[in-house]
């Protein structure tokens, strides 16, 4: 069995090419299998014995196991409205379930390490690469077909084929077309519910809100107007909607000229879908006017029109042009000015 | 093949008789003698890391049967529904059926949140065992020829394992998985010019639409499971044909394998070993809750609960995304170019192509044809142990950072704090990693190799007559040192012209890595060195 070479010796005639990192070496002699020790099992009947009890134990547990599953699944019934009933379900069953398998499991392996012979067996391995004989007939047979075939003779023959199975996927990808609507995403991205005149409705009841209800340091989950009762699109349309209301100090906020007729006495309200990957900038911290995102953490200061202050989004939040209306209510002056939510391709066009 | 045979005959019992006429019809109609005879006693070498890869394709047994299960009772339509299940809190708010199927099946259908839990902490074990089996196989150079091809679609059944996790993450419409599915949607828009398209196709219009769990759930239970079971059943005709590896020792060679054979050793312990398996993803399913996709409720664009966390395989990706700084986006002839979202997407696709391709590249490195059955020890193998070291603590950022809001919270740090170390740590920790396991690698071979050569510190001492202490040295014995010395020396290769006498730049540069990889080694003791210290 011991071989000169241990490592790897398949063929000592291996000469590394020109420029290998291999180094011939002398390697030391592998000193063979070591004389097999055997187990108590082996040498004392009464362990022998005591082994075959306990893997029998392990199989007998198994099946007691499975039969406490089956009863369980049947003892602890599922209460309407009681979710503790069905946390006892769960649990015995699946502890039936789980005595069932490890019974079996246990069993099976103490009885392969105890008891079964066999465990250190030689078997030679072979280089993986077929025999020379073996690959002569191989490449014979191909050499063969391309003649009966005239694979590579009939030139004009192989390239149209090859050009028909190339065009052959085409169709598929056509056929995909249907997959969304006619209309170009482009332009559905860019436009929202909100128009002039939609009240700032509550995120989710729909009731609309007052600008007096809004005090300061206050902030509201909104929606458009009319989005809580719809039933066609009603996701489609909240996903790039949905906006949050605040109410700042007014000399807190630091707005631009062309914007100050955006807000209504301190109240802004910004789009709440964040500028990075879409997530709802949900967190407002209400000392430092910031808004965070829970998803990637970008921050964005609510005094400066939510200019990014931290985080991986790159552009600030589109800011909602409001005031209110008659009776009051806080209404849209239009819709956003900018495509809201993630950037993408064709988003300045 | 195998040098031992049975030491006795046992005599044919009653109960033979119809096993042997059953094998006999069997066999008359299949010739499976001819597969038994082949694959019968073929022998599987021991070691308890080998039991890795074993853990990963039993979990995706245990995926399969709970899987079907769930199938039965899962409805994935986006049909919005008012929800009249027996969970209280819920009663009565607007829900797509696939939300409501799902959670009839964690409180009206018994053993349903069983069977739940069982997929979903299997998918977890599922490909973190694939990992973990992929981090065996790199640091004991098991992917060397004639293994290269089978690491490259082991690697497929990891992307595979990701998809068919995320997929299946989504489908039950909650709002957890629905943000997974914004922020997948809002990566896929940030792509160049078929950005928008491409998401529009997938959700069949504007996000989140009424398509895509249906489209999901058919990836989810039919395409990639399929792909899967037909890329997996090609590792094991691989693993077959090239025979396991096993560890150095002695009477281990790069010709043999040493082990137990199928029948009975192996099939015993392997079969009884998916049970364990099983049993264990039982126990953790009926014991500990995973996913209470009733906590978050139905899917809605507009709230989202603070720590939000994907499942642990994702996190690598989603951390990628929290530590690019702000405002990397241009706008050039106008069109926007997200870098922001570009960048760590180009990051994580180059990552794992490196790891698909590491095998090729050491290859090439060492210009080394010889196959190679005997899995390194990593000390042996300096470079490529800091190299996945490297690689190792590169995903660990990435997959700290997925957490950094939660770090910040639990260790009341900053969030800008957190993010910025981790920051610098992309960029450090690889290279730290790479420096300090090389250098540890080298002294581990070196301690080796004083121990090959002068045997362990015994503990004794002896004082000598003329009044010296020493510490009594053991020498090891024979099969013991074997394992210390059984492993191939490389070195750097020269600069040397080509058969057209030239010297190309494929050449300087395969010199210039090579001197990287192996300037720093220690070579294993040899044969003369051995004897001459040998007294």
């Amino acid at each position: 069995m011991a071989k000169k070479s241990g490592g790897d010796s398949h063929d000592y005639s291996y000469e590394p090419e020109v420029g290998a990192a291999v180094v011939p070496s002398d390697q030391a002699s592998n000193p063979g299998l070591p004389p097999e020790r055997p187990r108590i099992t082996d040498m004392d009947e009464k362990f022998e014995k005591q082994a075959e009890r306990r893997i029998a134990l392990f199989f007998g547990l198994s099946i007691v196991g499975s039969i406490i599953a089956a009863v369980s699944y049947n003892a602890f019934p599922i209460t309407p409205g009681d979710v503790l009933s069905t946390r006892l379900n769960n649990l015995f069953t699946g502890l039936g379930i789980t005595i069932g398998l490890l019974g079996i499991g246990f069993g099976a392996v103490h009885w392969a390490k105890s008891l079964m012979h066999g465990h250190e067996l030689v078997e030679e391995r072979h280089p993986v690469r077929g025999t020379d004989e073996t690959r002569e007939v191989a490449a014979g047979m191909f050499t063969q077909a391309n003649k009966e075939s005239g694979f590579t003779r009939r030139s004009l023959v192989r390239n149209t084929m090859i050009g028909a199975l190339l065009a052959t996927p085409i169709p598929a990808v056509a056929l995909f077309r249907d997959l969304a609507p006619k209309e170009n995403p482009n332009d559905v991205l860019k436009h929202t519910m909100w128009e002039a005149g939609t009240r700032l409705t509550r995120d989710p009841s729909g009731v609309p809100i007052k600008a007096s209800e809004v005090t300061i340091g206050s902030a509201f989950h909104v929606i458009p107007e009319g989005l809580a009762e719809m039933h066609e699109h009603k996701l489609e349309e909240k996903a790039k909607a949905a906006v949050l209301l605040m109410r700042l100090p007014v000399e807190d906020l630091n707005e631009v000229e062309e914007r100050k007729s955006w807000s209504y006495e301190g109240i802004v309200a910004y789009s709440k879908i964040c500028t990075h990957v879409g997530c709802p900038v949900a967190l407002y911290e209400q000392h430092t006017h910031h808004l965070l995102c829970p998803c990637h953490q970008s921050e964005f200061d609510v005094s400066n029109h939510c200019e990014v202050i931290f985080g991986p989004a790159a552009r600030p939040l589109p800011q909602l042009p409001i005031t209110i209306d008659a009776e009051g209510y806080l209404v849209a002056q239009s819709d956003f000015t900018e495509p809201v939510g993630p950037s993408f391709w064709e988003r300045e066009l | 093949m195998s040098t031992v045979t049975a030491k006795t005959e046992t005599p044919v019992g009653p109960g033979m008789r119809f096993t042997g006429a059953a094998a006999s019809y069997i066999d008359e109609r299949t010739s499976i003698s001819t597969a038994v005879k082949t694959l019968g006693r073929k022998i599987f070498p021991d070691h308890w890391s080998f039991m890795l890869g074993e853990v990963a394709l039993y979990s995706f047994v245990v995926i399969l049967l709970s899987g079907t299960f769930l199938t039965f009772f899962f409805d994935p339509s986006m049909t919005e529904v008012e929800y009249e299940g027996s969970y209280l809190p819920l009663k009565g708010i607007e829900m797509s059926v696939a939300y409501h199927t799902a959670l009839d099946l964690s409180f009206d259908i018994r053993g349903g949140l069983l069977m739940r839990q069982v997929h979903h902490w299997a998918a977890l074990m599922f490909v973190a065992s694939i990992g973990l089996h992929m981090l065996r196989v790199f640091f004991t150079g098991a992917f060397r020829k004639p293994r290269e091809l089978n690491w490259v679609i082991g690697f497929a059944l990891f992307v595979l394992a990701m998809a068919e996790g995320f997929t299946g993450y989504s489908l039950p419409d909650d709002l957890l998985s629905g943000n997974g599915l914004r922020i997948i949607d809002g990566m896929v828009k940030a792509f160049p010019v078929i950005g928008v398209w491409i998401s529009y196709l997938l959700f069949g219009g504007e996000f989140p639409g009424t398509e895509v769990i249906p489209r999901l759930y058919v990836l989810h239970i039919m395409l990639l499971p399929a792909i899967l079971i037909a890329t997996l059943g090609i590792h094991m005709v691989l693993l077959v044909v090239n025979k396991h590896t096993q560890f150095a020792g002695p009477g281990r060679t790069n010709d043999n394998v040493v082990g137990s054979p199928v029948l009975p050793v192996f099939a015993a312990k392997a079969g009884g070993f998916f049970f364990i398996v099983f049993g264990v993803i039982m126990l953790i399913a009926s014991l500990f809750t995973i996913n209470p996709i009733w906590n978050y409720g139905p899917y809605d664009p507009s709230p989202v609960s603070a720590g939000t966390q994907p499942d642990w395989y994702i996190g690598f990706a989603d951390g990628a995304l929290r530590l690019v700084p702000p405002g990397w986006e241009f706008v050039l002839g106008g069109y926007t170019f997200a870098m922001n979202v570009l960048t760590p997407t180009i990051v994580l696709i180059v990552f794992i192509a490196l790891v698909a391709l590491y095998p090729f590249f050491e290859a090439w490195v060492t210009g080394d044809k010889r196959e190679h059955h005997i899995a390194e020890r990593p000390r042996n193998a300096p470079t490529r142990t800091a190299i996945g070291a490297a690689g190792v603590s590169f995903y660990a950022v990435l997959w700290a950072a997925a957490s950094s809001d939660l770090i910040a919270t639990h260790f009341r740090l900053s969030i800008e704090g957190v993010i910025t170390s981790l920051q610098v740590l992309f960029f450090l920790a690889p290279v730290a990693a790479f420096m300090i396991t090389k250098r540890t690698c080298l002294a581990l071979q070196r301690k080796d190799r004083e121990i090959a050569l002068h045997g362990y510190e015994s503990g004794r001492i002896v004082r000598l007559p003329g009044g010296e202490y020493i510490e009594v040295h053991e020498q090891l014995d024979d099969y013991e040192r074997w394992r210390l010395l059984d492993f191939q020396e490389y070195k750097p290769v020269t600069v040397r012209p080509n058969k057209q006498g030239k010297i190309t730049t494929g050449i300087r540069l395969r010199s210039a890595v090579s001197r990287w990889f192996f300037e720093d080694r220690v070579a294993p003791v040899d044969q003369r060195e051995l004897e001459s210290q040998k007294h």
